[in-house]
């Protein structure tokens, strides 16, 4: 138990002091989870509203598909992406493998699915709502795919943030393609795992910390994002809180 | 009336059907539509009212028959319009759905912001601009969704009931609107359950039942006194499946 105090305060020293080594960790992890959410968006969001608005043989086959690979397991991905980059693998020559780009791909083929079965899901409602309408006006299924996706934005997010938690927390498919190397590779799943089987409880606790505080905060955002927006588009008809004070 | 050189009229529904699996909910529909009337659909709940506004405005297909309009797809989409019986509101501003169906039809920026103040002023929501279009009440959705339609200036406006959740101030309010839109060139054709409202709006009026066009008259003529006995059943405020459980006739005839 005493260990576990002294780990947690010298956890708490490298994250106040601000240890150059957990930054570059922490300042990896972002920078590939966020890449990889935002390719994946901007795959998964298009393609999400596109399996609603169009008709095509084989759709219900994609949606189905979707659905189940939404649950992908991180180290099947990281083995098929390290096979494919892999010296011997079709895209081998590419030398991605053990590099930040092989990890910022194996999030993506994890996140997209997630991402585009949300989005499908949620934009399916708000098609059903808008469907004779937008028609009506003239709006093919090239027009109405940016409106829908616009006009769910905040909803969306959800489906965004989603794929974010996945992919931030995901340690099986980073470890596998990116290995793990000091400076390079290493990111905060990957350093906590580590840090924990050499026994280096503090450095794994602080990491696991700022983890924690990141997803919340990200979380907190999205909350307090919708919230405002929600917030100004009642105040011009009822302010709630005025008529609460008031009364 | 943008088109008015190449008017997409008459329009002309010929021997046409829309059938859901085994239920046959429009039957064998003959009419025209040409310039000039207002016409309105009366007829009971479910008697296909709704359903005839969604053929003819061609956001569904009938399962046979056939319905034309003299010009080509792309006019025809262009010079009509249709204001649903429940107003669709986009998650945008007031000025933003008008906004946004402009630019549907290609109308460029410069010109909308006009054409945006003026339908929005016609229908008294100008001070609602900025204000987000699922928190207005359904009296100023209903208005919104016509001022939207209206802003497009089409030679066609269907109109599905759009006083149905009005109050009688709200109500003539619209209705001075429709006229208003109806004197200006637009061929009105819109559906209402409201007798006085088919009164003082229409010109002519079509009497529907079970999916059937039982009358089609002038509505002078009409409200003297139908020639069909189920719209003066109707008129008088009869329940008409009532009649039609007594009566074995007419349960025959109708299939
Ligand atoms: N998608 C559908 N599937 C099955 N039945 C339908 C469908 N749409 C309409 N109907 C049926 O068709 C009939 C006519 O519907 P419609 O909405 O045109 O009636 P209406 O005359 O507009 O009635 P109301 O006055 O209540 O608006 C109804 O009996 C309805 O149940
Ligand atoms: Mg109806």
């Amino acid at each position: 138990m005493n260990d576990f105090g002294d780990a947690l305060a010298a956890a708490a020293t490298l994250v106040v002091s601000g240890n150059p080594e957990l930054i570059e960790i922490v300042s990896l992890s972002l920078k590939v989870s966020f890449s990889a959410v935002l390719i994946a968006s901007v795959i998964g969001l298009p393609l999400g509203a596109a399996l609603v608005l169009f008709r095509f043989p084989g759709r219900l086959s994609i949606v189905v598909m979707l659905n189940a690979l939404m649950g992908l397991p991180p180290v099947v991905v990281g083995l098929i992406v390290y096979l494919l980059l892999s010296r011997a693998g079709p895209l081998g020559i590419l030398g991605l493998l053990f590099t930040p780009y092989a990890m910022i791909i194996a999030q993506t083929i994890l996140v997209t699915p997630i991402i585009a079965a949300l989005t499908r899901q949620l934009v399916e409602d708000l098609w059903t709502e808008y469907e004779e309408q937008l028609r009506s006006l003239g709006a093919g299924p090239f027009r109405a795919l940016p409106t829908l996706l616009w006009d769910g934005r905040f909803s969306l997010v959800t489906a965004v943030l989603a794929g974010f938690g996945r992919a931030s927390a995901e340690v099986g498919a980073v470890m596998i393609v990116g290995g793990n190397i000091d400076h390079v590779t290493r990111v905060m799943t990957t350093a906590i795992a580590l840090e924990v089987s050499k026994g280096d409880l503090a450095l794994a606790l602080g990491l696991g910390m700022i983890l924690l505080a990141l997803s919340a905060s990200i979380n907190a955002a999205a909350f307090l994002l919708r919230d405002i927006t929600r917030y100004n588009k009642r105040s011009r008809t009822i302010s709630p809180r005025v008529t609460k004070w008031k009364t | 009336m943008e088109n008015m050189n190449t008017s997409i009229l008459p329009l002309a529904l010929n021997n046409v059907s829309f059938q859901i699996g085994e239920m046959r909910l429009i039957k064998d529909m003959t009419c025209e539509f040409n310039t000039g009337p207002c016409t309105t659909v009366i007829g009971p709940n479910g008697a296909g009212k709704s359903l005839l506004l969604r053929l003819c405005h061609g956001l569904i297909l009938p399962s046979s028959g056939n319905i034309t309009w003299q010009a080509d797809e792309a006019a025809v989409t262009t010079a009509q319009a249709m204001v649903f019986q429940r107003p669709i509101m986009l998650r945008r501003t007031v000025a933003a759905n008008v906004d946004y169906a402009l630019k549907l039809r290609g109308v460029p920026r410069n010109k909308r912001q006009d054409r945006i103040n003026s339908a929005l002023s016609q229908v008294g929501l100008k001070r609602l601009l900025d204000t987000p279009a699922h928190v207005l009440s359904v009296g100023e959705q209903q208005k919104l969704a016509l001022a939207r339609a209206w802003a497009l200036k089409p030679e066609v406006l269907f109109l599905d009931e759009p006083t149905a959740s009005l109050d009688p101030a709200a109500t003539h309010d619209v209705e001075e609107i429709i006229q208003a839109i109806h004197n200006e060139g637009t061929r009105i054709i819109m559906t209402t359950h409201d007798l006085g409202q088919a009164r003082r709006m229409a010109d002519e009026v079509m009497f529907l039942h079970r999916g059937r066009l039982l009358e089609r008259a002038a509505a002078k003529e009409f409200f003297a006194g139908p020639k069909n006995d189920l719209a003066q059943a109707f008129l008088q405020g009869e329940l008409l499946w009532w009649r039609l459980g007594k009566d074995n006739r007419r349960l025959e005839n109708d299939d």
